[in-house]
């Protein structure tokens, strides 16, 4: 690590103007953040931790909407998310419980590793990123591997997930690190279903449009039978080939589709 | 019944209090008064002529004390190699020079260029980003093969070219040409031994101190075997007489093997102590663990097994390139020669075998051994090849094992040792019994209704191991002896502390050793203690590694104690006023033979070191005794293993259902630790076959550099393992009959996981597949089933 100074606000307005001075970063759970400190691959003049802000803690649930503040924690999601299984779910088998203990969905989101569980989630649910100045679309928020429509040193204060009929996450771990080789979230909503991809693509999560179609017609995993994806884009590294991903995108879609509750 | 004390019993690991108490006292644990800390500046290039280096700048950074370089190591040594080989031609193998830091070139990914010493880490690590390093690229020599084309970029550019040597070994050429001649039928394999690294949950540390008023140096270190480094860094590399040189591997949070060498760092650290006097210390990152410590295996293999109309093992032929990485490291020579070639036979009685192997240096960190070291990548080859023979054959794998099996002892190979004792059809159907063989097809059936394959896959392994004879190890090229030695240490009140120079990594001496001493005294085991792990403190010791603690290191301790018990009966025999022929010795009483008169253990002992009434004339006082035990010949434990797997078509992946392991290790003393050990193997074998592997790119860029891409075995990646080591035939030439234990399970295991997965893909249809790579993971399975 290279040397940094801490601030410890108790407000998210306190947060941003300290985010404000040059070079400052914010530091959530710290699992993709302390890691990457270590290596030196970081070297941020000061690190305003966001965990003293109860107002970015916890979730609740109204309308059919349930929102999760940004720095409410994997751990809180798995056991408090409840009213929405399939989120719950998917938080409860992100990493293990140290870093479900410590990382947070703002840090995950806003980091979009190409292999992370939440943007699936988020991008999967139509959802909608609060930051502390406005709301952004799942759809515009996430703009390929690590980049997002995050502007300098704005804050996800929440993410608002409308809570589906069915949803349900599929991810085959890669693994070693146990982040998603190919992770499929599928959810069914009165107006249709949506499918989001994480692990899978060099342009990072992504929807998958032919599913969502086929399976709006008909929610049943035989309906993205003979559907595939194609393996250009698709990642290849030591765990997998693009061939290999593409296939899977559609073994977990359908995966997912038989096990949405 | 079982025993609850003495050989036999399983007594709780009593360094687990420590260990899991956080007491255990680790080399990062131990910090010197004045210490400064070492930060390597390590290449990122894999090859590369280095134009300069220059320090200036970063001398002048805080904290920094001084910036070593190359030049600084001028007419000091380089790491030696401990085996020297000879190739086909009679020719010895090239043994290039392995500077301590980078000299001219950098040879592979982590190679250090400078060690920045500091008064902190984080200052060293400043300073290290400061200096300017001038390197030029050079194309790299990564893939053994083409290491080998003619025109490959030349590792060392004072050898002639990447191979190290071209090594023959075993029956004459015209049986081996005459088998395969006359063979009914030949099966040949090409396959990969994956390329590991070693990963003990420990990095490795170094902290060297330098005493001027004494002029003696001590070195700190993870080590598993503190006096072989005593003698490799200070005759070879440092040029410090041992009686000025104290070498001290605490608590060492596990080696694998990785830890045997002498590494650049401890060299270093004892360097450089010595140039500031002050004491420097370097820690381990993980990072640097991936590029810094010696990795296992990477052979790539053709095997050719010849068979008669019988289905008789007539002929085998192996072809093997073993990758030496950038250097030699200690033991690395050896690996794919004598620990490998040597146990081609098997379990069979196989009468014509050629083993060839060519060693090539490569653009890579360098290759030694890693548990098990040669015998997992002879048993990985030869066991996939005669279940391939099986298959083609359209004969029961079991049934062609047995018919091929050894079956009198001692017997010869043609591979130059003599397996002393065995019984293979004792320990498979040992192994048929456990796994409920007749229950498979049904488990099958269960698998199929829920769209998956499953497949069962046999194989059986001999390792030699007890390493080993040193007359016969000197002939083959080795440049240590390979005995072993304790001190058993009798106090006054009768208390004892023994001396061993075997170290103690995981592997449980400090609970099994005593166990022995007390069968042998026959008084409690709280009465006695293992010091191991400081030259200072026991007499000498080649350490722990080729599962030769016990056979070798525990052989010199009941030939130590069996001189303290002829010493004790002649004190007993003058405090009884008997011959000493006619004292016994039983439970801790000394008995004059058919009589009630007796003295107990402590009288003795305590009249041994208060000898007012002692036969000063005959026997000194005190109670003390040392011993050197050298093996007559290495130990064979044997088995045989079983895995079933389920097999998901659809992704690829396979988990492991149900293991089962059939041992023989001889007599055994601590059957919990022994199960603990096949454990511990068994993981790290199932991880070779399913997860593990270090990869390069065509640059050299090591790809698996951190637990994000190089997947190591969990909890959840491994079943509950049915293990048995009831069939044992007791060693005959070692006095506890053991044969040793610590490397079956890694040994044994990676062939059953293929074995079986194969297996699962034949019975799914997918008969075009002979033959996976390990390890064999989802993407593979796939890439193989869709081939
Ligand atoms: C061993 C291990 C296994 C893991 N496995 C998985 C897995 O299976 N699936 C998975 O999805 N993830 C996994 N992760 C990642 C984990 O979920 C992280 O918690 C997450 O990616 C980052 O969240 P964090 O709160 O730790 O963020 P931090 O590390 O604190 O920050 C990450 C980045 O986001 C920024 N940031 C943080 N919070 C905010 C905010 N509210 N607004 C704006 N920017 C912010 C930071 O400045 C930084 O750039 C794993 C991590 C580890 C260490």
């Amino acid at each position: 690590m290279y040397s940094f100074d801490m601030v410890r606000p108790t407000s998210v307005a306190d947060a941003v103007a300290a985010l404000g001075q040059e070079d400052a970063q914010a530091l959530s759970g710290g699992q993709t953040l302390i890691p990457t400190l270590k290596q030196r691959l970081a070297m941020p003049s000061v690190l305003v931790s966001l965990s003293g802000i109860d107002e970015l803690k916890g979730l609740s649930v109204s309308d059919g909407v349930m929102e999760i503040k940004g720095a409410t924690t994997h751990a809180t999601v798995a056991r408090e998310g409840g009213d929405y299984p399939g989120l719950a779910a998917l938080a409860a088998n992100i990493g293990d419980p140290a870093v479900r203990n410590r990382g947070t969905i703002g840090g995950s989101i806003a980091n979009n590793d190409p292999s992370a569980c939440y943007p699936a989630a988020a991008l999967g649910s139509g959802a909608t990123i609060v930051t502390n100045t406005r709301e952004i679309a799942a759809d515009e928020f996430f703009q390929g591997m690590f980049t997002t429509a995050l502007e300098e040193g704005e804050i996800v204060t929440a993410v608002r997930f409308p809570i589906p009929e069915k949803a349900a996450y599929m991810k085959f771990e890669q693994p070693a690190s146990r982040f998603a080789l190919v992770g499929v979230f599928v959810a069914k909503y009165a107006d249709g279903v949506r499918v989001a991809v994480t692990g899978a693509s060099n342009d990072g999560v992504h929807r998958w449009s032919a599913a969502e179609e086929a399976l709006s017609a008909n929610f049943a995993p035989d309906a993205v039978e003979g559907l595939s994806v194609p393996a250009d884009n698709m990642i290849a590294d030591l765990h997998g080939s693009a061939a290999y991903r593409a296939h899977l995108v559609g073994v977990m879609t359908k995966r997912a589709v038989a096990a949405a509750d | 019944m079982p025993k609850d004390h003495g050989i036999g019993a399983s007594p709780k690991r009593r360094e687990d209090v420590r260990f899991l108490t956080g007491a255990g006292q680790y080399t990062d644990d131990i910090n010197v008064y004045g210490q400064t800390y070492v930060h390597f500046l390590r290449s990122d290039v894999a090859h590369g002529r280095i134009n300069s280096v220059n320090t200036e700048v970063a001398s002048a950074m805080p904290g920094v004390v001084r910036i070593f370089t190359g030049a600084d190591f001028d007419g000091i040594g380089g790491l030696p190699c401990g085996w020297q080989v000879t190739d086909k031609h009679g020719e010895p193998m090239k043994e290039p020079a392995h500077p301590v830091l980078a000299q001219g070139k950098v040879r592979h990914v982590g190679d250090p260029i400078a060690a920045v010493v500091a008064e902190s880490l984080e200052e060293a690590r400043n300073a290290a980003e400061a200096i300017e390093v001038d390197i030029e690229e050079l194309p790299a020599a990564v893939n053994m093969k083409a290491a080998l084309a003619e025109g490959a970029p030349k590792v060392h550019d004072d050898l002639s070219d990447n191979l190290c040597y071209d090594w023959q070994f075993g029956s004459d050429q015209a049986d081996v040409d005459a088998a395969f001649e006359k063979a009914a039928h030949v099966t040949t394999l090409e396959l990969v031994n994956n390329r590991l690294v070693a990963n003990p949950m420990e990095p490795r540390v170094a902290l060297g101190d330098y005493s001027r008023a004494n002029d003696e140096s001590t070195l700190y270190t993870t080590s598993q075997n503190p006096h072989v480094i005593r003698l490799l860094m200070g005759a070879f590399v440092l040029g410090i007489p041992e009686h000025k040189l104290r070498v001290v591997a605490p608590d060492v949070g596990g080696g694998f093997g990785t830890k045997i060498f002498h590494y650049a760092e401890e060299a270093f650290c004892t360097f450089a102590a010595r140039q500031i006097n002050r004491p420097v210390k370097w820690t381990s990152t993980r990072s640097e663990a991936f590029m810094s410590d010696a990795h296992g295996r990477d052979h790539v293999t053709k095997i050719e097994l010849a068979l008669d109309a019988e289905n008789n093992f007539i002929g085998l032929r192996t072809d093997t390139l073993a990758n030496m990485g950038a250097y030699l490291s200690t033991f690395s020579s050896s690996v794919p020669t004598w620990l490998h070639g040597t146990l081609m036979a098997g379990n069979y009685k196989t009468p014509a075998i050629q083993v060839n192997v060519k060693a090539v240096f490569t653009n890579t960190v360098p290759v030694d051994a890693y548990r098990g070291a040669g015998r997992p990548e002879a048993t990985f080859q030869l066991e996939r090849l005669v279940d391939k023979a099986a298959r083609e054959l359209g004969v029961d794998p079991i049934a062609l094992r047995r018919q091929n099996f050894i079956t009198s002892f001692p017997y010869e190979t043609p591979v130059a040792v003599a397996y002393d004792t065995g019984d293979y059809v004792a320990t498979m159907d040992k192994l048929e019994e456990m796994i409920d063989r007749a229950g498979f097809d049904a488990r099958r059936k269960e698998s199929e209704a829920k769209g998956k394959l499953r497949g069962l896959g046999i194989n059986c392994y001999i390792e030699a191991c007890g390493i080993a004879p040193s007359n016969l190890v000197g002939q083959l090229g080795a440049r240590a002896g390979l005995y072993d030695a304790a001190t058993v240490r009798v106090n006054a009140t009768g208390s004892i502390s023994v001396m061993v120079g075997a170290h103690s990594h995981g592997q449980g001496h400090e609970t099994a050793f005593p166990q022995v001493v007390a069968e042998m005294l026959g008084i409690d085991e709280s009465m006695i203690d293992i010091v191991h792990g400081d030259s200072s403190k026991i007499p000498f010791g080649m350490g722990t590694y080729g599962s030769r603690s016990l056979a070798v290191c525990g052989s010199a301790m009941v030939r130590a104690t069996e001189k303290i018990i002829n010493k004790a009966k002649k004190i007993a025999g003058h405090l009884l006023e008997a011959s000493e022929a006619d004292i016994e010795l039983k439970d801790g009483q000394f008995t004059v033979a058919g009589t009630d008169k007796s003295v107990a253990w402590g009288d003795v002992t305590l009249a041994a070191y208060v000898p007012h009434n002692y036969p000063l004339e005959d026997i000194e006082p005190g109670l003390e005794e040392t011993a050197f035990y050298d093996p007559s010949n290495f130990t064979y434990p044997a088995g045989a293993y079983a895995c079933e797997v389920e097999l998901d078509p659809e992704t690829g992946k396979v988990t492991i259902e149900r293991f089962a392991a059939a041992d023989d290790f001889g007599n055994v003393v601590n059957p919990m630790i022994v199960e603990g050990q096949v454990h511990g193997g068994l993981a790290q074998g199932i991880g070779q076959a399913l997860l593990e592997t270090c990869s390069y790119d065509e640059d050299g860029q090591l790809l698996s550099a951190s637990y994000m891409d190089y997947a190591m075995p969990r909890a959840d990646d491994v079943p509950f393992y049915a293990v048995d080591h009831s069939c044992a035939t007791p060693c005959t030439h070692n006095p506890l009959g053991v044969k040793g234990c610590g490397e079956a399970g890694a040994i044994g295991s990676p062939p059953a996981v293929v074995n079986a997965v194969i297996d699962a893909l034949h019975s799914g249809g997918h008969t075009q597949v002979t033959h996976i790579d390990m390890p064999v993971s989802p993407g593979r399975v796939w890439a193989a089933m869709h081939g």
